[in-house]
């Protein structure tokens, strides 16, 4: 990488509070940390409060009350467009423009920061997640399958080597073969640039894969947090022990159907 | 391609200007008198015969005839876009003051003149000159064997079998008082059913059976090609029906030339002459113009080079292709107005509705305010709507393109809007999450992707335009419409075709056109996938 990447930088969010406009608490007071470098994966129920928590790094949510930092700046100082810059995004349905070739896709976030190589990164970055520019560069979204889409995606998200990943379930829509084809191109990519990574799933399996480690949510809250082993060695509450009992059973047993 | 776009547009707004220009520029003193007529028959003919008498004194004139009914041609004398048109006392009396009419004018038609003249000089400054000649009341006509079978001679007949007839009635004469209403007042005329028939088509209605009596006109060319019977007034609820030039308040005051030339008419058109120039119209298919012409050389009142040959009636068994190549030039000329007006009338609402939507999208409240408004001006029937214009535009392609602009407007605001709005909203979310600025979000996702709903909306006005710019000629606009209306009036279906097959072909060329326009700027991967 001959780019100057961006640094991974530390995520820290303390005791934030979000309210939705209808008045549903989304977010009750949920703190975590994410050391530079580091993976945390955060895990919970539908609705209890990942997305939410996930979205104050990049402004796309603004809390009522707490703290949120990226690096050593909080996020409410910086405006909204340059953070998001700064920081790769990756959706479930990978969100990609149809109607741009994957090439142009990649390239968006180093177009918008003025890079004077952009297509030249986003070679580089369909190559770390395993494309081929000049096989897929030119094709447009609706002519991949589902996995390539979201290599498409992650890649767009690290196109401009960010110091922080963000990935709202990012893996949740595939199959369970290409899943784990996907988690494994997106684990080594993430190794090799070492960017900080915020990860949402309601699969502890993959949680635990991809991720340093858990924090539990529930009802707006961080349960507990911990390495994977830690959280099952000894849960904090009935909540956790419960959720890792029922995950471990289901990855056992195959469903009686 | 935004070098054609902007030639397009470019060439759109100079050809009005330039058409000005082609026109001989008429000073104020040399102001074109503005002769109009209502959409039948006979008005079309006395538009043709004072026009042709003003040009053979010398007197520059514009001719506007088929102007939609009397509240058209009235906002239109009131405002000035017009300078005369051949009107009827009773219709002044009772449709326009809205008097009645009472004992001691019933019979007399010198009354209701006097008292039609009084009124309106008072009111607008307008002036009826002396009567032409001849009534043209309404008739109530039923077939002959009809007439035999319920021993049908009076209004007092009529009023006592009426509960067996169907009744076929112009729109116009079911709403005025003079009409159904005072039927039933006076006669206690109660149709078993009543069904509004264009003017155009109701003696063919009654010939066929569809209805059992209709009300026409007593000097109608019609009423004998059909063998109907007209029913006596006997008891006089219908005013005396006197036809006049009435003159507008400003060439009244200005050009007391052309009122002494009209004048020239007064008391020199009998019943009997009329119906006959109606008949050679109307039944024969002679052009207005040629009739007129020989009217005014038999009067003395033509120049002299006006006399013609003998009349030579069309042949009626030409073939509808015949016909439209005789008049290729002309129809040509109609269509191409016609797509000027659609052009210019929907090029300058996308102008408006695409940014409308745009702004709406950011305020969906104002957004269901604003669609709900447009909404209603959509229900607003075209010809009211147009009539609506008048007194703020005028007559002319002015008002015709606001109303036919109006008309675009909600298609397009409503498909930007709804096309904006929900344009892949899960890559319009990443685009936000990755540090596009709203505006580089509209610009590089949102427009592209609703570029398909935006040209639906397009496509889809302009279309609606296409058909609502031929009631344009109502209020003098041109175009198709001329044809269809003139046709209308005079019950001629060749030339009713030849109006609106041009306009169907027109709206599926244009719609065939946008088309491709929608093709072209579909996003890349829609057009891909083709």
């Amino acid at each position: 990488m001959t780019h100057a990447a961006g640094l991974p930088r530390s995520l820290a969010a303390h005791e934030v509070r979000y309210c939705y406009p209808g008045g549903a608490i989304a977010l009750d007071g949920a703190s975590i940390t994410v050391p530079a470098g580091g993976a945390l994966a955060l895990v919970g129920e539908s609705g209890s409060g990942k997305s939410s928590l996930l979205r104050c790094f990049n402004r796309m949510l603004d809390p009522d009350a707490g703290t949120v930092t990226v690096g050593d700046s909080h996020v409410r100082d910086q405006p909204a467009v340059s953070l998001r810059r700064r920081i790769g995004y990756v959706p479930q349905d990978g969100g990609l423009l149809p109607h741009w070739p994957v090439l142009r896709n990649v390239s968006l976030v180093p177009s918008l920061l003025g890079m004077t190589d952009p297509v030249d990164l986003a070679r580089a970055a369909l190559a770390l997640v395993g494309l081929d520019a000049a096989r897929h560069g030119t094709r447009f979204p609706h002519e991949l399958s589902g996995g390539q889409r979201q290599r498409v995606a992650i890649a767009r998200a690290l196109a401009a080597r960010p110091g922080v990943l963000l990935l709202d379930e990012p893996f949740g829509a595939l199959d369970a073969i290409t899943r784990a084809e996907v988690q494994t191109v997106f684990i080594d990519a993430r190794r090799e640039l070492g960017v900080t990574t915020l990860l949402v799933t309601h699969d502890l399996g993959e949680a635990a894969h991809v991720a340093d480690e858990i924090a539990v949510m529930r009802a707006g809250r961080i349960e507990q947090t911990g390495t994977a082993n830690a959280l099952i060695a000894s849960p904090a509450s009935a909540y956790v022990a419960t959720l890792f009992a029922r995950a471990l059973a289901a990855a056992l047993s195959p469903p009686l159907r | 391609m935004n070098h054609l776009v902007a030639r397009v547009l470019l060439a759109m707004l100079l050809v009005p200007w330039v058409a000005g220009m082609a026109q001989p520029s008429a000073g104020p003193r040399a102001r074109a008198v503005v002769v109009a007529s209502k959409p039948f028959g006979e008005s079309y003919l006395l538009c043709e015969i004072f026009a042709q008498l003003l040009e053979a004194h010398g007197i520059a004139v514009e001719r506007k005839p088929g102007l939609g009914a009397t509240e058209i041609g009235m906002r239109a004398l009131r405002a000035g876009a017009i300078d005369v048109y051949p009107e009827y006392t009773g219709t002044g009396l009772v449709a326009v003051l809205k008097d009645s009419l009472d004992a001691t004018m019933r019979g007399d038609p010198a009354a209701v003149y006097d008292r039609v003249a009084r009124g309106f000089a008072e009111r607008w400054g307008m002036r009826w000159l002396p009567p032409l000649g001849f009534e043209n009341t309404y008739a109530i006509a039923v077939r002959r064997e009809t007439a035999a079978r319920y021993h049908l001679r009076t209004l007092t007949d009529l009023g006592r079998a009426s509960g067996r007839l169907a009744a076929g009635l112009t729109s116009d004469f079911i709403g005025r008082p003079d009409g159904l209403p005072g039927m039933t007042r006076v006669y206690g005329v109660r149709p078993r059913v009543v069904r509004p028939l264009a003017p155009a088509v109701k003696y063919q209605a009654l010939a066929a059976g569809a209805v059992d009596f209709v009300d026409g006109y007593s000097t109608d060319g019609l009423l004998t090609r059909y063998d109907l019977v007209t029913l006596e007034d006997d008891r006089h609820l219908f005013p005396p029906y006197q036809a006049a030039a009435l003159v507008g308040a400003r060439l009244a005051r200005d050009r007391p030339d052309a009122v002494a030339a009209l004048t020239l008419l007064s008391g020199r058109l009998d019943v009997t002459r009329m119906r006959a120039l109606n008949r050679r119209v109307e039944v024969d298919g002679e052009a207005a113009p040629r009739v007129a012409s020989d009217a005014l050389a038999a009067l003395g009142l033509g120049p002299r080079t006006a006399l013609r040959d003998a009349p030579v009636p069309v042949a009626p068994q030409q073939s509808l292709v015949g016909y439209l190549w005789e008049r290729r030039a002309a129809v040509a000329a109609l269509t191409l107005r016609h797509l000027l007006l659609v052009g210019l009338a929907v090029g300058a609402a996308v102008l408006v509705a695409v940014p409308l939507g745009l702004v709406l999208d950011q305020r969906p409240r104002a957004a269901g305010v604003t669609i709900g408004a447009l909404g209603v001006v959509q229900t607003i029937p075209s010809i009211a709507l147009l009539a609506f214009m008048i007194p703020v535009a005028g007559i002319g392609i002015i008002p015709a393109l606001i109303a036919l602009w109006l008309y675009s407007l909600l298609p397009v605001v409503r498909h930007t809007y709804t096309g904006v709005r929900d344009a892949d909203p899960a890559a319009v979310e990443a685009a936000e999450a990755l540090g596009t600025t709203a505006a580089q979000r509209l610009v590089m996702v949102r427009l592209p992707l609703a570029a398909p709903a935006i040209m639906a909306g397009i496509r889809t006005a302009a279309v609606i335009a296409v058909g609502a710019a031929t009631l344009a000629a109502f209020i003098g606009a041109g175009g198709l419409g001329d044809l269809i209306v003139a046709g209308l009036a005079l019950a001629d279906t060749r030339m009713i075709l030849s109006g609106a097959l041009p306009a169907a072909l027109l709206a599926l060329l244009v719609d065939g056109a946008l088309a491709l326009v929608e093709r072209a700027v579909a996003p890349a991967h829609l057009r891909r996938r083709r």
